[in-house]
């Protein structure tokens, strides 16, 4: 695993339990301890305008989903996806029971078969001993 | 709202000498040489320039590169957009007595790379939140609304490849055009091509095949601007700035609220119709940058020039002309001219190409586009996009 070809993420210091969750496969979401919704990407405020709390916990996510868009990729990206992600390959927007939208990749046979609104659940990919990307397969 | 309007001209308007493979040129030489050629399009000299506006660089690496040291600088750089933004921005620099001259100015190696900063850091949002799924580069971001908006509204691959037969076309009638018919090499191609050419192109990132894809050039263009009244002492004819509009709504493509419609296209032209007092049916002609097929038709719906969803059969319709030749809806004889430089699709893409846009629209209204010049074009719309819908700019202007 140490020879991990992809791109990794760096955690910030307001991140970090983002990717401290996934670690231990849990899908954890910001949640504003004020008006209740939750948001993606991490910040340590709450990105409604009309609510800008600083009062953010945290709640681990279902893990299911919907493919809300898509994308197969049939570019080879050296060094970045050769090994990691040979294409063609996935790349797809869900969109959490929780209401978020986040960027991952499905995980399938036949990436011709994915269809948008298709149901969908986590896969917690170990890439590296340090770093777990949250992935997606069928439902 | 209406007190830009008609205010501040565009008196020159210019790109590099080439575009293309320009392996000899920095990326600070090509925005050098573009501000020469549109000085000398202007008939002024670099020494009346007292504002500068530039993206992918900052406003002081190219004043220090061409000497010269401004009292108006803007540095906006939010992609291919930039450009909309710095003709909004000088307009009002310029009625604000901020700078008399602006200059704004493009350069961008974007094919070979001569100091071509890439990447972004592993801690940004996009670091942590994208890049780790392996997207790569434009096919791969841009492309993430386009399934949506086909499961949406039924649009098609076949709707999107009559764009790029269109806009060939128009590229085989401009003799700078990359992939049009006089610059064809036994290599790379060019010329004429057909929806279904498009179609059987090589799969790039579905649903984007090659040639729904824009070319990958270096090269750049700049613009300089001058007040109403100054502006008619140029022996070209001004192109007056008479409506503009700007607008910001994410960064990251997986972030856009929603990926049938672009927030920050809708806020850009509203204000600049409400600036110009006009709507879509006053434009006479259209430049909507088009990094992939479906940019221009998203700029089509949320500009107001078809209703949502009705994009994909707008740009689909064709009529046959004199000769039994493919007219298309976009293309040249069509009855919505659009991309009439041969677009980024098929004339230049240097990653930023909202300048290029910009340079037609003058050219247009002035008539100076020879075998593609558009009949009757008095209003010219120029937009785009910054990042993956992220950013736009807008402008609305006419040679009276």
């Amino acid at each position: 695993m140490a020879d991990y070809a992809g791109r990794l993420p760096t955690p910030t210091p307001e991140s970090q339990p983002y990717w401290d969750g996934l670690k231990d496969h849990k899908l954890m979401l910001p949640t504003c301890n004020d008006c209740g919704s939750p948001h993606f990407y991490p910040r340590p405020f709450c990105p409604k305008p009309e609510c800008f709390s600083w009062d953010i916990g945290w709640s681990e996510a279902s893990g299911k989903g919907k493919v809300y868009t898509f994308v197969i990729s049939h570019q080879p990206i050296p060094p970045y996806n050769s090994e990691a992600n040979p294409p063609p390959y996935v790349i797809a927007v869900i969109e959490l029971e929780e209401g978020v939208r986040l960027m991952s990749n499905l995980i399938m046979d036949s990436p011709y078969d994915t269809t948008v609104d298709m149901d969908v659940e986590i896969v917690f990919d170990d890439v590296t001993d340090e770093v777990t990307l949250p992935k997606f397969k069928p439902a | 709202m209406d007190q830009i309007r008609h205010k501040v001209a565009i008196v020159g308007a210019a790109e590099t000498d080439d575009l293309g493979q320009l392996p000899h040129m920095s990326r600070l030489s090509l925005h050098a040489q573009a501000a020469k050629n549109a000085l000398d399009d202007a008939g002024m000299s670099l020494a009346d320039v007292d504002g500068l506006l530039c993206a992918g660089a900052i406003p002081n690496e190219v004043a220090e590169y061409l000497g010269i040291q401004p009292r108006y600088i803007d540095g906006t750089s939010v992609g291919g957009c930039s450009f909309m933004i710095h003709v909004r921005h000088a307009v009002a620099a310029i009625m604000a007595g901020y700078c008399d001259v602006a200059l704004v100015t493009h350069g961008e190696s974007g094919r070979s790379g001569v100091d071509a900063p890439r990447g972004g850091s592993a801690s940004s949002p996009g670091g942590q939140y994208e890049a780790p799924f392996a997207i790569g580069g434009a096919p791969t971001t841009f492309s993430i609304p386009v399934l949506r908006h086909f499961h949406e509204y039924g649009t098609t691959k076949e709707h999107l490849a009559h764009i790029a037969a269109a806009t060939r076309a128009w590229a085989n009638l401009n003799p700078m055009a990359i992939m049009g018919s006089h610059r064809r090499t036994p290599e790379r191609g060019g010329g004429p091509i057909t929806p279904q050419d498009v179609l059987n192109s090589r799969m790039i990132c579905y649903p984007f095949n090659l040639l729904d894809c824009c070319v990958v050039a270096d090269g750049g263009g700049a613009l300089v601007l001058v007040s109403e009244e100054r502006a008619k002492d140029f022996a070209k004819d001004p192109v007056y700035v008479l409506g503009a509009g700007e607008a910001a709504a994410h960064w990251m493509v997986s972030q856009m609220r929603d990926h049938t419609t672009a927030d920050g296209y809708r806020i850009s032209g509203d204000a600049a119709y409400k600036s110009a007092g006009l709507g879509p049916q006053d434009i006479d002609h259209c430049m909507f940058y088009d990094a992939f097929t479906f940019t221009p038709l998203m700029a089509a719906e949320d500009l107001g020039f078809v209703p949502k969803g009705e994009g994909g059969p707008f740009f689909a319709e064709t009529k046959t002309g004199p000769n039994g030749e493919v007219i298309y809806k976009s293309g040249p004889g069509g009855d919505f001219p659009m991309n009439t430089n041969g677009g980024g699709l098929s004339y230049c893409h240097t990653g930023m190409y909202g300048m290029f846009a910009i340079i037609e629209s003058v050219r247009q209204l002035r008539g100076e586009c020879g075998d593609r010049q558009v009949p009757d074009v008095n209003v010219s719309m120029a937009h785009g996009p910054g990042g993956m819908f992220a950013s736009a700019g807008t402008l609305i202007l006419a040679n009276a």
